[in-house]
């Protein structure tokens, strides 16, 4: 039988890595997302899992990659200070090909900002924020049922194409409380263990999605694990551009070429609407809203939602620019995701920024006013 | 399809031939209640918000959002906890203009009074506020407002202060019909600690015997 629960989104979170199969979490407490930690503190040991507090953010993550090499799931959590400090580690976590899951419940921003208010400032640094080409997989939850949902979805797409999956949730998502439905059977991948022989074994070679099984240390294939430049045996070959050049775009393409996988957007009302709102993470609450009023007062709105920000649903965006006058992105920053809508979009309609910064969800009689504008 | 809406029916039509409608009518859309308590940290504010929720979602089968707000201090700081329910789908969840305030500290009731919708239910300790600064205001919007003693009952009644906020959900729970006193009850004895569960049951009946 399904069971019911209303818990805050931080909770549905933990409760949806343990459901995934996450039996590690390394970490460093952060409002707005400790409550992951804390949840995961006691649960973790009683399904024979291990949870650590490091002394700090760039070793937490590091605790992670190395947890994850032994096999088992891994996962952090952690807020924009502490998402800032991980960086580096992501990027080598890009380059190794290690899957592991990174929750960000962002809070105000820059730097330590407002602890317990909300924001959506990391949007590009979840992009960009480590050195060099790579493409991440980011997810945004707009309710708690989906911070159960899509917390599975990271730790399984994580497994599938090795890659770090960072959860882009903020405060209101994760202290909000809601109903959530926890399934009797989750879907879950299993990481896939190479069966060659250990001297014949290519870990870093694309036989699968772009990569290639993982296996785990002490299974008896001595691998090298390194952030330069390897070849498909793993090691450093760093001054042969093809190497490189073959690496880099492997690691890319394993993401773009599977783009239809991964990429998950909603559509409402969008069929026959002048404007469209473009939103992700808890802003959506607000789109919806405002969508319903502007349609009960005859205004024709639509919503898109984004689900996943990255891969960037560019195709998605387009096909909706091509069908109405206006787009309006709704976030909580000052223009971030705005621009990757504005570059794909501008040529097809006119694309307007709804900022709203300072810790609280945009009011949809606000958008509202903004829409009226636009009329 | 164009909509239309009356009260809190939402009709859609659409004319199929000229002159003949198609309508499709629904009733109770936009029922949403929103409920606001306002406090200072450690008074069981964002607990007596949960157990609302709970109340509502779990037990009495209806939708349900809670959502809170608090200062970086972990007591005295302001606490806030906004609680929405309909038996629709909840989009927003925010409070908007609450039908319901209640209001535990003085801070609270100058913060968040003007919110209050027209006709709206304020629900006090007075023992923590000064209702009189806010008097013109209650006249104006014809505020219809509840003295609840629920600190004093909590420490005198029930021999712990901090069940003022259980004594609260009681109040609550008689005064706006919002939630069952079963799914309250429920609620409740699934959000206190163990061995607890008695004097809370009796903290929220003193709270709902009140008025």
């Amino acid at each position: 039988m399904t069971k019911e629960l209303f818990i805050q989104g931080n909770e549905a979170c933990a409760r949806g890595a343990i459901e995934a199969g996450c039996r590690f979490f390394g970490g460093y407490p952060i409002t707005p997302s400790t409550e992951i930690a804390e949840y995961l503190s006691t649960t973790l040991p009683e399904v024979s899992g291990s949870f650590i507090q490091m002394e700090d953010e760039l070793s937490a993550i590091g605790a992670v990659i190395a947890a994850s090499w032994s096999g088992v799931k891994s996962m952090t959590a952690t807020s924009g200070p502490g998402f800032s400090l991980m960086q580096e580690n992501i990027g080598f976590a890009m380059m190794s090909e290690t899957p592991l899951v990174v929750v960000d419940v962002q809070r105000g921003s820059p730097s330590t900002g407002q602890p317990t208010m909300s924001g959506q400032g990391d949007m590009m640094q979840a992009r960009w924020g480590s050195h060099g080409d790579y493409e991440p997989i980011a997810i945004s939850p707009s309710s708690v049922q989906e911070f159960f949902d899509f917390t599975v979805l990271g730790f399984n797409l994580a497994e599938k194409y090795r890659v770090p999956v960072i959860i882009l949730a903020d405060e209101v998502i994760g202290h909000m409380r809601e109903k959530v439905r926890l399934p009797d059977n989750v879907e879950t991948f299993k990481r896939i263990m190479p069966k060659e022989d250990p001297k014949d074994f290519l870990p870093f070679k694309n036989v699968r999605n772009g990569t290639n099984p993982m296996p785990a240390f002490g299974d008896g294939y001595n691998i090298h694990v390194t952030g330069l430049t390897h070849n498909e045996l793993g090691y450093p070959i760093t001054i042969n551009p093809k190497v490189h050049s073959n690496l880099v775009r492997r690691l890319v393409n394993k993401i773009l070429k599977n783009r239809k996988d991964i990429v998950s957007c909603d559509f409402k009302y969008c069929d026959d609407a002048d404007i469209v709102l473009i939103s992700y993470g808890s802003p959506v609450r607000s789109i919806m809203e405002t969508v319903k009023i502007g349609r009960s007062s005859g205004i024709k709105l639509g919503y898109l939602k984004i689900n996943t920000p990255y891969p960037f649903p560019e195709d998605e965006v387009v096909k909706i620019a091509k069908n109405v006058n206006d787009l309006m992105v709704v976030e909580m920053n000052l223009g971030q995701m705005f621009h990757e809508i504005e570059r794909v979009a501008s040529s097809n309609a006119g694309v307007h920024l709804f900022s709203e910064i300072g810790g609280t969800l945009p009011k949809p009689n606000d958008i509202l006013d903004r829409i009226l504008e636009l009329l | 399809m164009a909509e239309i809406q009356l009260g809190n029916l939402l009709i859609y039509y659409k004319e199929i031939i000229n002159g003949y409608y198609l309508f499709h009518i629904f009733i109770g859309v936009d029922m949403i209640k929103e409920i606001k308590i306002g406090g200072f940290g450690g008074q069981g504010v964002i607990l007596s918000g949960v157990i609302i929720g709970k109340a509502a979602t779990l037990f009495d089968k209806k939708n349900s959002v809670q959502t809170q707000s608090y200062g970086p201090e972990a007591r005295g700081g302001a606490s806030k906890t906004e609680i929405l329910i309909s038996d629709e789908e909840i989009r927003y969840p925010k409070a908007q203009n609450p039908d319901i305030l209640i209001i535990m500290s003085h801070e609270a009731l100058l913060k968040y009074h003007a919110d209050l919708k027209e006709e709206g239910i304020l629900i006090i300790d007075p023992d923590l506020v000064h209702l009189d600064v806010i008097s013109d205001f209650i006249s104006e919007h014809k505020i219809d407002v509840y003295e609840a003693n629920v600190t004093k009952i909590a420490t005198e009644e029930i021999g712990m202060k901090i069940v003022a906020n259980i004594v609260m959900v009681g109040v609550v729970t008689k005064i706006t019909k919002l939630i069952s006193v079963d799914a309250a009850k429920k609620a409740i004895i699934d959000s206190v600690p163990k061995g607890s569960e008695n004097k809370n049951i009796s903290a929220f009946e003193s709270g709902y015997n009140l008025f």
